[in-house]
This record gives C-alpha cells, structure tokens and sequence, in this order.
C-alpha cells in the first residue's frame, strides 16, 4: 500500500513539473529545438534543474542498504554501449525532433483531451509493446 | 528568445528532480516514464498497479496545474496525423530499444553517471535538433 502511494505521489510531482514547466506543450519542446531560429532554452532549464536535484540526492540514497518502502534496489544493470542502445536513441530522437512529444509529457498531456496527443500516444504504446511479437515473456511469477 | 521561461522551467525541473528522488528513494526505482509505460503486461499484479498509479499520477499532476489556474492552459499540436503517428511508433520503438527517454536516461541516468546514459541522450538530443532543422526550419511545419 505505501509503495503504490509512493509511486502515485512521485507521479503526481513529475506531472506538476511538466505542467508547470510547459513541457507538457510540443511547441515548447520544438522551441528548444530550433537551435537556429528563435531558441527557447527553457527545455534545457528543466532537465538542468531536475538533473542538479537528482546529482546532490541520488548518491546517498544508492548507499542505503535499501529503499525504505521495498526489499530491494531495481537499478539497470547493463553497461553495453551496443547497436540497440544507439539505433533506439535515433529512432527516439527523430520521432521526438518529429513531433515535440517525449513518452512523459505525451503521457501527461492525456490531461488536456487533445486528439493529436491520442493519436501519438496509440501509436506509442504500439511502438512501446512491439517487442512482444518477438521476446518470449521474461517474468513468470 | 522571446519565450524562455527560466523561472517557471527551474521550479518544473526541481520538481521532476524532487519526484525521481522520492521514487528512488522511497521505491527504490528509477522514475523512468518509457521504462514504466512499457511493462504494463506484466504478469504480477503489484506491477501492474504501481505503474497504473504513476501515470495516473502524471496525468493527474498536469490536470492538477491546470485547474489551479496554471499559466499555460493549452497545449498546441501541429502535425499532421501521418506524422503523428510514425513519430509515436518511432518514439515508443526508440526508446524501448534503448531502455529510456528523457527522463530515465536523462534526469536518471546522467544522475547515475551512467555511459548508457551520456551516449543515449547526446544522441537522440541531437538527432531531434537535426530532425527538426530538416523538417520545420523554413518550411513552417510538418
């Protein structure tokens, strides 16, 4: 029970952040990537001020022999640099450069009931569980 | 630079960055949303419900900001639906192959000093920024 209001208190904060910083808007997104035209370097701000929260406070939590509402850490493991870590950034990076649209705020717009972020986020999710065609399930428990 | 929003991006920011750190924290998971989104199938229950929660939180922290009169009160999509829908396939695929977005392999990831991370988001940071100059610039959208 307190892991699922952890984890809907955590998603409330994240869905606060990207309302509140307007990631949730593609064209604020598409403003930061206009390096050429009329640059809004907010996008940069945000993932600055997020990542300088996680610098200072994620190491001493790793350190604690485990979190305080589970058994365990689950923290990736795999190191590999390898064709599928670059391909998927690319294929991120172009339908992101696309459309202005991250898994996060495409997710969080649903708050708004806009069409367009429907459509995006069907094809999303179909890209998102396209593996299953292929990977036999992993988790039998 | 006329819309840069510096003050209202640093506090959205430390807000992510406060919500990845409760989740670690308290969870002891990284507050990856591709990561989260992408094991809804999974066969233990427990799973299942604490990844519905999440996002139901995201979207709820979005309606949340927007009912207590948030200044940003519409959202603005301008592409066509072709391309709406190979980015979303692109997007999910994407990011599934390389085990994160923005935020796992961003506000996570980097935190982490992770490899996987730096190469990931300098990649699809600056493949976006080139997808865009091809595809916007000029031509006034897509």
């Amino acid at each position: 029970m307190k892991r699922y209001l952890a984890a809907l208190l955590s998603g409330l904060l994240f869905g606060l952040g990207l309302g509140v910083s307007e990631m949730v808007n593609p064209q604020k997104v598409l403003g930061f990537l206009d390096v050429s035209g009329s640059w809004d370097p907010s996008l940069m701000l945000v993932l600055g001020a997020g990542l300088f929260v996680t610098i200072v406070t994620f190491r001493p939590i790793t350190r604690m022999a485990k979190p305080v509402f589970d058994v365990d850490f689950s923290l990736p493991t795999s190191t590999a640099i390898d064709i599928k870590l670059i391909g998927g950034a690319i294929l991120f990076g172009i339908g992101w450069g696309l459309v202005g649209y991250c898994p996060g705020p495409a997710i969080a717009s649903l708050a708004y009931g806009e069409i367009e972020s429907g459509i995006f986020l069907g094809a999303m999710f179909i890209g998102l569980y396209a593996d299953r065609l292929y990977r036999r399930p992993t988790t039998i428990i | 630079m006329e819309n840069f929003t510096p003050i209202s991006a640093i506090i959205g920011g430390v807000l992510i960055g406060l919500s990845s750190t409760l989740f670690l924290w308290l969870n002891g998971r990284i507050a990856g949303i591709s990561g989260i989104a992408g094991e809804l199938d999974s066969l233990d229950r427990n799973e299942i419900t604490w990844r519905l929660l999440f996002l139901s939180g995201l979207i709820g922290g979005v309606a949340i900001y927007r009912t207590a009169g948030g200044t940003l009160q519409d959202i603005e999509i301008v592409s066509s639906i072709p391309v709406l829908i190979s980015a979303g396939l692109m997007t999910g695929l994407g990011t599934r192959m390389g085990n994160g977005c923005t935020s796992g392999h961003g506000i996570c990831g980097l935190a982490r000093l992770s490899p996987r991370s730096f190469v990931a988001v300098s990649i699809f940071l600056g493949i976006a920024v080139i997808t865009f100059f091809l595809t916007r610039h000029g031509s006034g959208g897509l």
